[in-house]
């Protein structure tokens, strides 16, 4: 299977401790030789890992701002989250100007695409006759739990594409009205997600993404502090979209701005898997709308920001603030009647967690699983390089590890094996023995 | 395959912890996700109704190639009339059950509707044994 996930390990850096491999939300990770190891199926992309690892070792694999030289119209479409990123800027025109000034032509707000988004969302909500709650599909690692380890809730999934894919295609569509050539635009859409990038490059729902690079927030910030600073008093008006657009970086910013009333909006990836798991047990079925974050704090919080994601939203209130008594935007006239919200393709159920393809070989397994289970200490160490000893059974059936991996089960069979070994030194040979 | 947990009563927080381990196993045995829908929101039903109104029990469980069966045995109070409790709407929990958004009523009628055989067996005063069969195919 080709990888299709965007976080990586610098192998180099792991020290090969158990951080990640406890903290993984997929138990996509094992220590092997040492070092992390993902499996790449079971990876949603979420930049847990990259969050706690101290060694930074754990990173995403985003494209180098070099890449925009290769096209004619250089184009950035920046994610809200990017606003909250610097210091005593409540102006967002200052950080949209600082893209221009690292070597963008223009810069479209994917708060703009956020705003359309909003639109579609409310029609399809009006329209509902399923009697469960729509689930967002605004962030991709809730998607790809939902496919992965929720496949029952797919038909439960807002069928709209997302705002970056929008934006991206609003843009692209201008570029060509003005008279350029498709190969010529570059859109590059600035991240603050690892998951984003996946889903520009590997798109699941669309043939094609109409973005050609994804930068992450995080490698683009330096330079854009720089830019800021010098040119505090110079700047276009660059903004399109209202605070409504922005706040969608944040929990709860979607559902405000499409005003849904009967809500649940959650954030972090564990939270979101219990919401998940209470939707499963037809127990929300009293609500209209859960917006899910996979991040604690939203896009705000995503593993390739800069700032703390609270301090972030202290920010957002006040950048909303500034723009509310400066609230003049852009004039750009897109051509909207033609773009195009459906996916292209249905979401598919990923059984990654299947024991095997046959009913009756996988309950053979999940019996050997709970007999090795029961032996193991259950005390969940993670030294065995498995996040807990449930999953070590499982990767012992799956003919990916093996018993003596645990050192209380090794301990046990040295021991076993030195009593032996006294036993048989206490036995004289039949030529001595008296 | 045989799976067994205990349930406590009145432990709010943790129940529904049954079920999900049971999901999760079904899951990883590759059962069609429709199905592995049904016998969460049945068996999650009968768990809460345990936790609510029982002080909690036991759940056996056994699957096989054609069904899953469980078995939820509790010694709480038992149900009087079954057929009335069968209905929708009809509740005996508790204030504080209620507060916290159980005991709507939907219990049974719901577990009924999501299970392929529903057998209820209580006596009053010694306890209730719920019994479910969901078809794997
Ligand atoms: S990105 Fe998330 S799912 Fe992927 S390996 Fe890291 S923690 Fe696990
Ligand atoms: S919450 Fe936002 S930043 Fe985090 S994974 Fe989801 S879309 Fe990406």
């Amino acid at each position: 299977m080709v990888k299709q996930h965007s976080v990586y390990l610098d192998k180099d850096r792991c020290t090969g401790c158990t951080d990640c491999i406890k903290r993984c939300p997929t138990e996509a990770i094992r220590v092997r030789n040492k070092k992390a190891v993902i499996i790449d199926e079971r990876c949603i992309d979420c930049g847990m890992c990259i969050k706690v690892c101290k060694n930074m070792a754990k990173k995403a694999k985003a494209d180098d701002v070099s890449i925009i030289n290769q096209y004619k119209v250089k184009i950035a479409i920046p994610a809200p989250s990017l606003y909250t990123q610097f210091k005593g800027i409540h102006n967002v025109n200052k950080i949209l100007m600082a893209l221009k000034d690292i070597g963008f032509d223009e810069v479209i707000e994917v708060a703009k695409g956020a705003e359309l988004v909003t639109e579609k969302t409310k029609e399809y909500i009006k329209n509902n006759s399923r009697k469960q709650p729509i689930i967002s599909s605004a962030c991709p690692a809730v998607v790809k739990v939902v496919q992965s380890r929720f496949p029952t809730l797919i038909p439960n999934i807002l069928p709209l594409l997302s705002p970056k894919e929008i934006t991206g295609r609003m843009t692209r569509t201008h570029f060509l009205d003005k008279g350029y050539k498709d190969e010529d635009i570059g859109v590059f859409f600035i991240s603050p997600c690892a998951a984003k990038i996946t889903n520009s490059r590997y798109p699941t729902l669309i043939e094609k993404s109409e973005v050609d690079g994804v930068i992450s927030i995080k490698d683009i910030y330096k330079s854009m502090v720089k830019a800021i600073k010098k040119n505090d008093h110079h700047y276009e008006h660059l903004r399109l979209s209202s605070n409504r657009g922005m706040f969608w970086a944040a929990p709860g910013g979607e559902v405000s701005a499409s005003k849904t009333i009967n809500y649940v909006a959650v954030d972090g990836i564990e939270n979101v898997i219990r919401i998940l798991e209470m939707i499963e047990d037809n127990e929300l079925n009293n609500v209209e709308y859960v917006e899910c974050l996979a991040c604690t704090g939203g896009c705000l919080g995503g593993p390739l920001t800069v700032e703390n994601p609270f301090v972030s939203r202290c920010r957002m209130d006040k950048l909303s603030r500034y723009h509310k008594n400066h609230p003049e935007t852009r004039d750009i006239h897109f051509v909207l009647e033609s773009l195009d919200y459906a996916w292209e393709k249905p979401l598919k159920p990923k059984e990654v967690l299947r024991l095997d393809e046959d009913i009756s070989e996988a309950i053979k397994k999940m019996e050997e699983l709970e007999r090795i289970y029961q032996e193991l200490p259950k005390i969940n160490c993670g030294s065995c390089g498995s996040p807990t000893c449930k999953a070590l059974a499982e990767d012992i059936v799956l003919k990916n590890a093996n018993i003596e991996d645990c050192i209380f089960m090794l301990r046990k069979e040295v021991g076993q094996l030195a009593e032996r070994m006294v036993e048989l030194a206490e036995k004289l040979p039949r030529s001595i023995k008296e | 395959m045989t799976f067994h947990y205990d349930v406590l009563g009145d432990e709010f927080t943790h129940a529904g912890v049954a079920s999900s381990k049971v999901k999760k196993i079904l899951k990883q045995l590759g059962v069609p996700a429709e199905i592995v829908r049904k016998v969460a929101i049945a068996m999650y039903e009968a768990e809460i109704n345990m936790v609510i109104h029982a002080n909690g029990g036991v759940i056996d469980g056994d699957i096989n190639e054609d069904r899953i069966y469980i078995v939820l045995k509790d010694e709480g109070p038992g149900i009087e009339d079954i057929k009335l409790a069968m209905k929708a709407g009809y509740s005996t929990a508790t204030a504080r059950a209620r507060e916290m958004g159980f005991g709507a009523g939907m219990g049974l009628p719901n577990m009924k509707r999501h299970s392929d055989d529903l057998k209820i067996t209580s006596e009053v005063g010694k306890g209730t044994v719920v019994e479910i069969i969901v078809f794997l195919s």
